[in-house]
């Protein structure tokens, strides 16, 4: 090792003979890169991230990621489950946004068996999901707001989260873990004052207060120096690492499923897509503002085009009868025992369906043996391709950018992990 | 189509084009359920791939699927979705490998490669040739075996708690308090191949059930099955087109123009020959029992 031809000397002989690495010298001071443990533990890692970051000081070098300290075995759970039994598992992916998770799979079966699904209740998942959008979007927007040192604007966002998730409550019984998109439709019809509430929502409450929030954000002089110029992802850099959602968006791409392959009522629907042009976190953030002003203006036309009628396929061989009709009737009493039970078949074939969830193309590839259990349910998390990528975003940024580049992602680890 | 799952319009000249560019890595090209899936050569998928991506505009590749298939030869599919943006299309390539064989990565062609691959290895135990950091990732640190395939049990060989006396989580064997219930929903009358719980006691094949639920059937399984049940005639029907149908008029042949009576007569003959006979029974054999009177006063 003496031989190297790296040997410096500094000011006296303290150094004489030895090698010394002085690439990354401020001075005459040798500092060696080190690492800590970011999380899994910490406020900032929105759930349980281990981030790895070798320093150079406070400079980060490498970034690596460890995942799955949330893996909880989702698809082979739902190996061994009816198509009907595996649903709820969705809704504890992504615990921030369950019924874009629901939407997903529910399109998959239905895709499978080619089944048709009633107007209303398309309109109704269609309205539900942009719902789950701005429910989503304001844990998000609150939080990373907070992780760079906001208080106030995330516990005004929460109020508008808590009204989300009382809708939710008022449609399904549950505030969080639905379960309200079912095969062939949603599970019950929404009482009429659920649609005026929601409707007087989106046209009062909602600009009003978000707007308010977003008015403490998105012109302060702090946020944007924890923001602009940070982790800037080129849109070549945005495809090859699988993008999607509002990080493909903030890098410029206007893409969107909703747009370019719609489901359920989204071809009806008029809205814009956001997108940024400098391909930063705040980029990446105002895109978020802007979709949920963007997912308010689908709602109020779900209100206003929604169709009466049937809220799911009336297949009786797919989609159970309703309790009360079961008590009266001994064919939907078979039904209802039938399908509780044993479930329905689904055709051998497989799918692959993606939709627009609120942090990006949330896909399940579903294949069918023919049985009712599905042989292999694969799910594609949005959370994954955008984590993964923290390595090439963070490099070169200082320590405290990694909350920044996190918040900005829009991570839950419910879904990265499953 | 009647579904509302995500509108992908098929690209015309997708074949003609995959076929021309491939050549024979090219393996198999379908189209199912609006969907394009092609089956490519295991060790071409790197060229294939940067094909793919530089010729025919898939610029995403979003997802890296790992399938287990155990009664095939080869038993693990890994299947790459790629996602056209300018094109808004989207394609699935398969390749299929064995515990022991490792398919090329294609880290160098989609950086986004290389957790998926991680996972596939984690979940499956595929080996993926040129990874650069092939670890586990959603498994527990110093996990073994791979979960995700068929014969890897859905409780796992081992569980954590934390110790109070050693005050520290510890690793310790499965117990289940109660055995997984997996029920079993194939129908007996469309072709379950095996002996159904409690027939082995009416001497149907004489062979005992396994132990725990059967093996499902398997997609090809279900569509021999299906296949035969459409291909046999259905059974004539039982109708009475014709008076001679029912039973009644002229008979058809000697066993049927005897009359019940007769049968009765000649068995109780028979039977008196052997036991010792009454005088009673010998002069009135043939008086009929008087038909019994409905009950009155009951109910109806």
């Amino acid at each position: 090792m003496t031989d190297t031809p790296t040997i410096r000397h500094h000011g006296g002989d303290m150094f004489e003979g030895y090698p010394v690495d002085t690439a990354n010298t401020a001075g005459d001071q040798a500092v060696t890169n080190y690492t800590i443990n970011f999380g899994p533990q910490h406020p900032a890692a929105h759930g349980v991230l281990r981030l790895v970051l070798e320093l150079d000081g406070e400079i980060i070098e490498r970034v690596d990621p460890h995942v799955g300290l949330l893996h909880r075995g989702t698809e082979k759970l739902i190996e061994y489950k009816t198509y009907l039994q595996a649903l709820p598992y969705f809704d504890r992916l992504d615990y921030c946004s369950p019924l874009g998770m629901e939407h997903s799979y529910v399109l998959a079966i239905e895709k499978l068996l080619d089944l048709e699904v009633p107007a209303r209740a398309q309109y109704l998942r269609t309205m539900f999901a942009e719902l789950t959008r701005i429910c989503n979007h304001m844990l998000n927007i609150g939080s990373h707001v907070m992780d760079v040192g906001a208080m106030t604007p995330n516990l005004w966002v929460f109020e508008l989260r808590e009204d989300c998730l009382n809708f939710f409550e008022r449609a399904s019984g549950a505030r969080m873990h639905s379960a309200y998109f079912r095969p062939g439709g949603v599970h019950q019809d929404v009482p009429e004052k659920l649609l005026v509430d929601i409707g007087e929502w989106v046209e009062t409450r909602l600009p009003k207060l978000f707007g308010d929030a977003m008015s403490l954000v998105i012109d302060n002089r702090i946020f944007k120096q924890r923001n602009v110029d940070i982790a800037t992802v080129s849109k070549e850099d945005a495809l090859a690492w699988g993008f999607s959602g509002p990080m493909i968006r903030g890098s410029g791409i206007a893409w969107d499923l909703r747009k370019s392959q719609p489901y359920d009522a989204y071809a009806a629907m008029e809205f814009d897509i956001p997108v940024g042009t400098r391909g930063d976190c705040y980029d990446r953030f105002m895109v978020r503002v802007e979709e949920v002003y963007q997912s308010a203006k689908i709602i109020k036309q779900c209100l206003r085009d929604m169709p009466t009628g049937p809220i799911a396929s009336l297949d009786r061989k797919i989609v159970p009868p309703k309790r009360g009709e079961m008590k009266q009737s001994m064919e939907s009493l078979i039904h209802h025992f039938k399908l509780y039970t044993e479930g329905f078949h689904v055709p051998a074939g497989e799918v692959y369906v993606a939709t627009e969830s609120p942090k990006g193309e949330f896909g399940v590839y579903l294949v069918s043996d023919g049985t009712n259990k599905p042989y292999r349910c694969k799910i594609r998390p949005t959370a994954f391709s955008h984590l993964q990528a923290m390595d090439m975003m963070s490099k070169g940024h200082m320590l405290a950018d990694t909350t920044a580049i996190i918040g900005a992602i829009d991570v839950v680890f419910g879904e990265c992990d499953r | 189509m009647a579904h509302a799952a995500p509108l992908i319009s098929p690209r015309a000249t997708l074949a003609a084009e995959l076929k021309q560019l491939l050549g024979t890595d090219l393996l198999a090209h379908d189209f199912a359920a609006d969907e394009d899936s092609i089956t490519v050569d295991r060790d071409a998928i790197a060229g294939v791939m940067i094909a793919l991506r530089d010729n025919l505009e898939y610029q995403q590749m979003m997802e890296i699927a790992g399938v287990d298939y155990p009664e095939r030869a080869e038993r693990f599919e890994v299947v790459y979705h790629l996602l056209s943006v300018t094109r808004n299309h989207r394609l699935r390539v398969r390749v299929s490998t064995d515990e022991a064989t490792p398919v090329p990565t294609i880290v160098p062609v989609w950086p986004n490669a290389g957790w998926l691959e991680r996972e596939v290895f984690d979940m499956y135990g595929v080996l993926f040739a040129g990874n650069p950091d092939l670890r586990r990732i959603l498994t527990d640190y110093g996990f073994q075996g791979h979960p995700q395939r068929k014969d890897f049990p859905l409780t796992g060989y081992i569980e954590l708690r934390y110790s109070e006396e050693d005050k520290r989580v510890v690793y310790e064997p499965v117990k289940l308090a109660q055995d997984f219930r997996n029920f079993d929903f194939l129908s007996p009358w469309e072709g379950a191949d095996y002996v159904l719980p409690g027939d082995e006691k009416a001497g149907g094949t004489g062979e005992a059930p396994g132990k725990g639920a059967p093996t499902p059937m398997t997609a090809q399984e279900v569509k021999a099955s299906d296949d035969k049940a459409k291909a046999s005639p259905p059974p004539t029907p039982k109708t009475t087109d014709s008076p001679a149908q029912t039973g009644a008029g002229a008979k058809v042949n000697k066993a049927a123009s005897k009359t019940s009576r007769d049968g009765a007569k000649s068995k109780v003959a028979t039977k008196e020959a052997k036991t010792p006979a009454t005088s009673k029974a010998e002069k009135a054999p043939a008086k009929p029992r008087a038909p019994r009177k409905p009950k009155t006063g009951g109910d109806a």
